[in-house]
């Protein structure tokens, strides 16, 4: 037990160090934007489902909350054989991603709750090259990362440029070294619109429990006007 | 009131009104709030996808052979049925209690004697209008341990209740109404969908 | 008409009081109940405990309709409930959330008790009672937090059974026992699971109840700490006092909507509350091979958490946490002081509980933070503190110079014009201040002009 106490409080003292380096960036995102939504999930499953499963999603609840038809989630989203009650698995096995990467890919339903939006999408553009790593590219938000820079071809190779803080050679920022098939602008546009679609994918039911609040509040309200009302009334006689 | 905190200079009917319009207010939020309690005890997402229609083949199933599919976690029955029993059924219908089915159920289009979309192609799910078993197939005739006016059909080992190879069930068993048959609809000649009626989009 | 039902009623109601004490019990419960009339703010608490503890059981019994105590399918299981249940979503916030304001409420009645000495005699019991329901809570709370299977849920069980094994001579025995395996495993969520549903709410109750009895054998105490029973009318029925039943039941249902309120604002728009409600991490699947980067318990535990981590050595931390709560248990006794309500005690007992209170907060807010060689020190100085304000309280407590007691109640909360003390000088001579000056006077001139058309609006319609 003793070892379990020695391993937190070691845990305590650098997870400060390394949280306090990294400036995430906002990411701008809209749950109810559904353009953004079915866009980000066509991107899910062009760029990331080959790997990543979101097995806590169904097909038939993306077409119900993304108002897309049956039939448009089948041709743009589904893989042959997958039936429309099915949730967004991956077609890779994950003893082959451990073979492949050191660690299983993690299953992403939950990945815009545990970490956050805006981890997600400054982690997404952090990716640099990195000679020294075995695929040829690190993460400034992440080092040692495990993961591939899946979207290079779109975003181009970044380099970093080093700096110096307290005489240790930090990363000060990433610079496009080679540009990619997309402009940095619609880069960023395109991880938008995927870390939108995550984040709604970790919480479905904010469409529903958003606009319910109001109405649930409103009608609180006008509940406590009649009870405030009727407690002065009953009050008004005591001394 | 007695006691001396307390006076009695207050507005009856104002406090009457007052204390009606609270009672109405939170009887509605009451109930509104009665329904997401409600509400969560019906089947699941989960549950309706696994009550989702199934599509199955019917081609390899032999003339009087009985094929068992799972829709919705009860067994669905698809029988081919011989020509022999197809022209035995109608002369049983002064034996059965309900022979037009008229107080069973089944999709509208195929509330005939033979109830079925294709005569050959029997489909009901094998769950006894009784209390829910699941009756046994016994297309024999005259076996030894139903007697010799068993004309082949489907024993109920639960309770006795007996149907014939239309579902449909005999006077004097404890089963109130014919078997039922399930919505479904054919894709092609050898396969059809169970859960969906027909007309229904794909 | 109405005559035969009213009728009907009463002699329904008079064969159910000739085998049960059902007029009985409302009357000495309710409806002749007498509650001294000056409650104020602090006294909605009382109400605001019961009506959580309910959200708790109606959502509980619910959210265990849908929930899975096994490692394997846990986790999964209250995804299911906030994807594919109807409603599951609702359910499970209002039940997380519940949680949290159940300790704010539990918290705010503790405070109210000690501000208003509603410990002391002859209250003694009542306390007790309440403190138990409190360590309960505590356990009960603990170990609805392994039921999601997160990584915050297995990493937090694992250190706060591993507390048990500070004890000398049995403590690592005990803590496996605990577990029912070498670590957190299947077996303590199955365990967990079945005291967080059965065990710990039935104990709960039957512990409201006891501290309802009590309650209602003594009578409420309130704001000036005086027995309203010394002043009766002539029937025998406290002067101060007014029937529970309408006016409280009618003044708490206010409370109530209040806090209703509040409760759906967070439901609704921010059931994490920012991590504190509900912790990023336990998004994450347990995993026994790999702790979070940041662990810390919720916050309702981090005070206590906090003192745990103060102390440079494991069983000292766990004896200290433990007597951190322990203590409490003793107040009627640490405080000597015949007057009950901090109006009329001396300035060491008004001043010693502030200091607490700040320590309290200074101690849970240190508790959700990293660990620091500044932040030890600061957890060190609020655990003195913590602890001083109960090992001094004996000695002063006996020579305080109280204020004579009025022989009467006074106020729900005393006007600032009647307060003393230099601070409240202060305070008179700036509020006095803001009113003179230019932009508040234009602002309460602008405020009179809306106000005024609107009540024209009114008036028209």
């Amino acid at each position: 037990m003793k070892t379990i106490f020695g391993v937190l409080l070691l845990v305590f003292q650098t997870s400060a160090s390394i949280a306090a380096d990294v400036v995430l960036e906002d990411v701008d995102i809209d749950i109810f934007d559904r353009d953004s939504l079915r866009r980000g999930a066509g991107y899910f499953v062009d760029y990331c489902q080959g790997c990543h499963a979101i097995k806590q999603i169904r097909y038939s609840r993306i077409a119900k909350d993304l108002r897309m038809t049956e039939e448009a989630v089948r041709q743009e989203l589904m893989f042959a054989g997958a039936k429309i009650h099915d949730s967004l698995t991956t077609a890779m096995n994950p003893i082959d991603g451990e073979k492949w990467f050191g660690v299983a890919p993690p299953d992403l339903s939950l990945a815009a709750r545990a970490n956050g939006a805006d981890w997600l999408y400054t982690y997404l553009k952090s990716f640099y090259s990195d000679p020294a790593r075995p695929l040829g590219v690190n993460n400034a938000v992440y080092d040692k990362v495990a993961m591939p820079h899946v979207l290079w071809e779109l975003q181009g190779i970044q380099k970093p440029v080093m700096g110096k803080q307290d005489d240790v050679p930090v990363i000060e920022r990433l610079k496009l070294a080679k540009p990619g098939t997309m402009t940095p602008e619609e880069f960023d546009r395109m991880l938008t619109d995927l870390v939108n679609f995550l984040s709604y994918v970790a919480e479905p039911s904010q469409l529903e429990r958003l606009p319910l609040g109001k109405y649930v509040i409103a009608f609180l309200l006008v509940f406590w006007v009649v009870m405030y009302k009727l407690k002065k009334q009953y009050w008004k006689g005591v001394r | 009131m007695s006691d001396e905190a307390v006076s009695d200079d207050v507005d009856e009917n104002k406090r009457n009104f007052l204390t009606k319009t609270a009672g109405v207010v939170g009887a509605i939020g009451a109930a509104y709030v009665a329904v997401p309690f409600i509400a969560s005890m019906e089947p699941s997402e989960k549950a309706q996808a696994l009550g989702a229609p199934v599509e199955v083949d019917i081609s390899t199933i032999q003339p009087g052979e009985l094929l068992r599919v799972m829709w919705r976690g009860k067994p669905v029955w698809i029988l081919k049925r011989t020509p022999e029993v197809l022209s035995a059924l109608p002369s049983l219908d002064d034996q059965l209690r309900d022979p037009l089915s008229k107080e069973s159920d089944q999709p509208a289009s195929i509330q005939n004697e033979l109830r079925a979309i294709r005569p050959d192609v029997f489909v009901a799910i094998g769950i006894c209008t009784h209390l829910g078993c699941s009756p046994l197939y016994r297309p024999e005739v005259a076996p030894p341990d139903l007697g010799k006016n068993w004309p082949g059909g489907f024993f109920c080992p639960c309770h006795g209740s007996r149907f014939d190879l239309a579902g449909r069930v005999f006077k004097g068993v404890p089963a109130p109404k014919n078997l039922e048959i399930p919505p479904h609809r054919y894709i092609s000649d050898a396969r059809i969908v169970i859960g969906e009626s027909e007309g229904a989009k794909a | 008409m109405d005559n035969k039902i009213d009728n009907k009623a009463r002699s329904l109601l008079r064969w159910i009081d000739d085998r049960f004490p059902l007029t009985k019990v409302w009357n000495e419960h309710l409806a002749k109940y007498y509650a001294p009339k000056n409650f104020n703010f602090l006294y909605y608490f009382g109400s605001l405990a019961l009506l959580v503890l309910i959200n708790q059981i109606v959502t509980g019994i619910f959210l265990a309709m849908h929930y899975k105590p096994n490692a394997d399918l846990a986790f999964d299981s209250i995804e299911y409930i906030m994807r594919d249940v109807n409603w599951g979503w609702l359910l499970r916030y209002m039940h997380s959330t519940g949680s949290s304001a159940f300790f704010i409420v539990i918290y705010m009645h503790m405070f109210r008790g000690l501000f208003y000495g509603s410990f002391k005699k002859p209250r003694e019991l009542v306390w007790l009672f309440g403190m138990t329901i409190f360590l309960l809570l505590m356990a009960e709370a603990f170990m609805g937090y392994l039921l999601p299977w997160g990584q915050m849920s297995f990493w937090g069980a694992q250190v706060i059974i591993s507390l048990f094994g500070a004890i000398p001579y049995f403590g690592e025995d005990l803590a496996l026992w605990i577990r029912g395996d070498y670590v957190v495993a299947d077996a303590t969520l199955n365990r967990f699971y079945a005291l967080h549903v059965s065990a710990i709410p039935l104990a709960m109750l039957g512990l409201v109840f006891l501290h309802l009895v009590a309650l209602h054998q003594v009578g409420s105490n309130n704001p000036d700490g005086i027995d309203i029973k010394q002043t009766k009318d002539e029937g025998g029925v406290p002067v101060d006092g007014v029937p529970f039943h309408p006016y409280f039941t009618v003044k708490d249902t206010v409370g109530v909507v209040a806090a209703l309120i509040v409760f759906s604002l967070i439901v609704f728009y921010a059931p994490e509350l920012g991590g504190l409600f509900l912790e990023h991490a336990n998004f994450e699947p347990a995993n026994p091979m790999k702790t979070p980067e940041h662990i810390a318990p919720v916050w309702y535990f981090t005070p206590f958490y906090s003192i745990l981590r103060a102390i440079p050595d494991k069983l000292g931390g766990v004896i200290a946490m433990g007597m951190g709560i322990l203590v409490l248990f003793f107040m009627p006794w640490l405080d000597r002081c015949e007057v009950r309500s901090i109006r009329y005690r001396g300035n060491v007992y008004k001043v010693a509980l502030l200091l607490f209170v700040l320590s309290f907060l200074a101690l849970g807010y240190l508790g959700t933070q990293p660990v620091t060689p500044v932040t030890t020190i600061f957890a060190r100085l609020f655990t003195a503190i913590y602890f001083a304000f109960f090992l001094s309280l004996p000695f002063y407590s006996r020579f305080e110079k109280t204020k004579p007691l009025p022989a009467r109640l006074t106020e729900e909360i005393i006007p600032l014009h009647k307060r003393e003390g230099v601070h409240w000088e202060w305070i008179r001579k700036s509020l006095a201040a803001i009113a003179a000056s230019r932009p508040y006077q234009r602002a309460t001139e602008y405020a009179k002009a809306v106000l005024d058309r609107f009540k024209k609006i009114d008036v028209k319609s």
